[in-house]
Formats: structure tokens, sequence, C-alpha cells
């Protein structure tokens, strides 16, 4: 018998619409606050990287406070995210039905969702970003550290803090895009941001497309 | 003896170089001048050095820097690095010549290698931060330095360093300042011995050429000039008794070079990276355009509807 697919805060209320309660106002002040940290890394971050993007810092007071600013977003982020993590990585836990999931993308991708099987609280699509902001933070704290030379320059020698840049970029656009594809399926998946917003989906959207979930709410299996 | 740079006219006189002899400039593309100055480069003769540190003092001087007083740990190396203040240092050496059993004390000046190539430039992300005229010199602009520490990773020599007062980046500017109204820079006027010399860069080889067969006439088979090319050559020079094993002299590099992880990540990696936001940002709109918005259906909400009437 596999685990109950609920989180504690998840709640069916029926009626027309049901409506069903996905995220506690917790979990959401959370994700706000690691999601505007995100975004004002990419920005600061994205201005350091290029040239052509430069004109970012002047979102930050300037070349100077864009230096200062983003390691220290950086911490505000890894703290958040650490919150977000220890929130949802029980849910996350890759199953069985994941790599089935993931083996018919295209079904996915083709809004065909009735050949899928049955998705718990997290598709293998949001596992999946799950996963791969969870260790790609972990790599751009690391290396963030390794290269803030204002306060950890002594402590690496010039090739550990080279490798810590290149290292820090390249994870760095891997999580831009890993986000592009999080903040894609939200829009494209229509009802979804109201998750993140209220707190709440329809019982339709949770039909549609976390049916375990639902299922597992319903029955009271928790 | 070496026909040191002559005193200039007291008069005012207009910058000999300045914005519109720029070759390179970080984090941005200039159009070089038509006409390259004539390259200019400061020949450091170890085999003349003294040790005085006479150049040490006049660079502090000059530049109006003041060093912390510092620990003497039993060596003649003092400050013991480089420092945001320091921009040039005597390193010492006591070197065991296993050939002629003698003892060599070897004192490399160093500082700033005014790279034809330079690695610090090409790490910078502010533009105009880090300047190349077309004379060789390679300047920081402190104003528009941001204080994040590229430069020191992009530096083939690890010369530059960040300032604990105001985080920002600083090393040798060869005295560009003097150089511009026609004086030498002050560590080589202050040098007793001409250990240091300044010129052209063709005046310099051909000055080094004459102390390298000097050298050799004394012994020093392998006595020999530092221009590595592996930055492109530099706009400071070294003679060497033993340019054989540079590394001997202080752990100067044998042959420099901009790391190839400097090189990828200012070069390869802007282009794939961005690429790579973009063709995921382009994936979105296409199959957003293709496969439309996933919308709930009536049924769908039916379908939770009954799975939930029992619960009523």
């Amino acid at each position: 018998m596999s685990k109950s697919e609920v989180d504690s805060g998840d709640a069916v209320h029926p009626g027309k619409p049901v409506i069903v309660d996905r995220y506690t106002a917790g979990a959401r002040i959370n994700h706000w606050v690691t999601a505007i940290s995100l975004v004002l890394l990419a920005l600061s971050g994205l201005a350091l990287f290029t040239p052509s993007l430069y004109f970012l810092t002047g979102l930050f007071g300037g070349g100077q406070w864009t230096r200062i600013i983003h390691p220290w977003i950086g911490v505000v982020l890894f703290v958040s995210f650490l919150g977000l993590f220890f929130r949802f990585f029980r849910l996350n836990l890759w199953k069985k039905t994941d790599s089935v999931w993931l083996g018919h993308l295209r079904d996915v991708l083709a809004n065909e969702e009735n050949k899928l099987p049955e998705v718990g609280k997290y598709n293998a699509g949001q596992k999946t970003v799950f996963w791969s902001m969870s260790l790609l933070i972990l790599i751009l704290i690391v290396t963030g550290v390794v290269s803030w030379d204002e306060y950890f320059g002594s402590y690496f020698s010039i090739e550990q803090r080279r490798m810590a840049v290149l290292v820090h970029s390249a994870a760095a656009v891997v999580a831009i895009c890993v986000w592009i594809v999080h903040v894609y399926a939200a829009i494209w998946v229509r009802g979804t941001i109201g998750a993140m917003t209220r707190g709440k989906v329809t019982g339709g959207w949770a039909w549609r497309h976390h049916r375990r979930w639902l299922k597992d709410l319903v029955t009271g299996k928790h | 003896m070496f026909t040191p740079v002559p005193n200039p006219t007291t008069n005012p006189v207009a910058a000999k170089f300045g914005q519109q002899d720029l070759i390179r400039r970080s984090a941005s593309s200039v159009t070089p001048p038509a006409k390259r100055q004539t390259e200019v480069a400061k020949l450091i003769d170890v085999s003349k050095c003294i040790g005085c540190k006479a150049c040490q003092v006049a660079c502090l001087e000059w530049n109006n820097l003041t060093e912390d007083v510092g620990v003497n740990v039993g060596v003649y190396d003092n400050p013991h690095d480089l420092t945001a203040n320091t921009w040039t240092l005597m390193r010492y050496t006591e070197y065991e010549n296993a050939e002629s059993g003698n003892l060599e004390w070897l004192i490399r000046k160093d500082g700033c290698m005014h790279c034809e190539d330079p690695g610090c430039l090409k790490a910078c992300p502010a533009p105009g931060a880090i300047v190349q005229y077309s004379n060789g010199i390679v300047d920081f602009d402190h104003d528009k330095c941001i204080g994040c520490g590229y430069c020191i990773k992009g530096c083939p020599f690890n010369i530059p360093r960040l300032s604990q007062v105001d985080q920002k980046a600083y090393k040798c500017s060869l005295c560009s300042d003097r150089l511009a109204v026609g004086q030498g820079p002050a560590c080589a006027k202050a040098c007793p011995t001409q250990a240091i010399v300044f010129g052209t860069k063709d005046e310099m080889k051909q000055w080094a050429d004459h102390r390298i067969k000097d050298l050799k006439s004394r012994g020093f088979k392998n006595a020999g000039l530092y221009d590595p090319p592996g930055v492109g050559g530099t706009h400071v020079m070294y003679v060497l008794q033993h340019a054989d094993k540079p590394q001997i002299y202080a752990g100067l590099p044998n042959n420099p070079s901009i790391s190839p992880l400097v090189e990828v990540w200012k070069g390869v990696s802007k282009y794939v990276g961005l690429a790579a936001i973009g063709a995921f940002a382009a994936f979105g709109f296409l199959h957003h355009a293709v496969a439309g918005a996933n919308r709930v259906t009536a049924e769908d909400e039916k379908n939770a509807e009954r799975l939930t009437e029992g619960r009523r």
C-alpha cells in the first residue's frame, strides 16, 4: 500500500465547484520569498554575467550595489529554499509511476493527460523541478561563498575561485532554465497560479492533474 | 649606463595619451585607434637589484599610499605580500646554485606585468573599469570598479588586490599619470642601480640583450629576457640570470597564460548560457502557440463533485 499523497494543511471542501486547499499560508509566503529572491538574483547575476546585460545593475543602484547585494540575496534564498525543501521533499520523493509519467512526456505536452498514470500531489515534472532546484541551489551557495571575495577571498586559492565562478555561472544558467520551465508550466496549466496565491485550486483542477492526491484527500487517507 | 628619462618641463603640457588611445576596454568594445602609440616597457634587471626597496617607497610616495605596520617573521619581504596599498613588492629568494655551489640572492620586484593580453581586463564585468592604452599600459579606473574581484581571478600573475577599505581592486598603474606628462615610473626614477629602467619596448629589449650578453660572459649561461608569449608579451619585463627556470624567482610563472577556466567563463559560457535561456523561453512561447493552454473542463469539475458528494 502506497503512502498518502496528502500534506498537512491540504483539505477538500465539497461544493460547486469543489475547492481544494493546496498550500498553507506559511508555504505560500515561503515560496514567494524564495521566488522574489530568485528573480532578483537572476537579474543581478545576469548583469555581472555578460556586458550586454550590465545595464540591469541600474535596478540595484549601480554596479557596486549589485555586487554587494547579490550574495546577500543569495543567503536569503538559500535559507528560504531550505524551508521549502523541508516542507515539500516528502511528497517529491521519486516513485515508479513518475518514471512512467516522464516516459509519456509527449502526451503531457499534447495536453492528453488521460493517457497518464494518476498523479499524487506532485507530478514527475514538478518533482524534477524540485530536485534540480535543490541541487542547483546547493551548488550555487557553495560556489557563491567561494567566490565572495569580500569576506571569503582569503580562504580559497585563486584556482578554486576561478572554478567556483565558472561552475556558479553554469549552475545559474541551468537554474534560470529550470525556472522558465516552472513559470511556464504554471501559466500553461490554467488554474495553477491560484494554488500559490490564495492557496486553493478547484476540484476539477485536482481531478485533472493530481487525481491520486484528490482521491487520497476525499477518502481521508492521511 | 642607460640614459634615464629626463625631467620634463615644469610648464603644463597636454596629456600624451588618453581615452582616444584605448585598444581594450573591459566589458565593452572600442574601436582601436588607427595608429598605435609606441609601446613602452619597464625592464627590471634582477641581477642588478640590491634589494634596497627604494622602488617600493617611491611607489607608496608617488601614489600617496600608506602601508600598515607589519610583523617581522624572519624574512626580508615587507609587507609579506602585495596589498591594495603595496602595488610593488621586493620578493627575496635564497637560491643555492647546485652548479656553481654559490648562494645567490634573487630579488624580484613583483607587481603588475601589464600583459599585452590582460586576463584582468577580460574577466572584468564593469564597462571601462579596466582599460588598455595603445602604449601597452593596463590601468584600473576606480570610479567604475565595482569590487567584484573578477580581475583577481583573471590575472595569471596573482597581482590585483581588493582594498578592505573601499572594496575596490588596486595594482600598479605603470605610473600612467606620470607617463602621460612624459615622466618615467616612480620606481624606475628611484632605483639607485638602474635595475629598473623604462623606455620604449624595443629599447628595453635592446638594453636587455646587452645585459644578457654581459651576464652570459660572467657565466650565467641561461641568462635571458622574461617577456612571456603566453600573454602576448608584457610591458614589464625581467632580465633573469636563470631564465630557464623563472619559478625560482619567488614563483614567477614558467609559461603564464589566461586560465582556460577564465577563457571558458568569459567566452563560450556567455553565448551558450544566453542561447540556452533563450531556447527555453522560445520553447515556452512555441508550445503555448501550438498546444495551447491546458484548461480544466466542466467535466473535470463534475467528476470532482461526484467524487466528493459522499462526504457531504
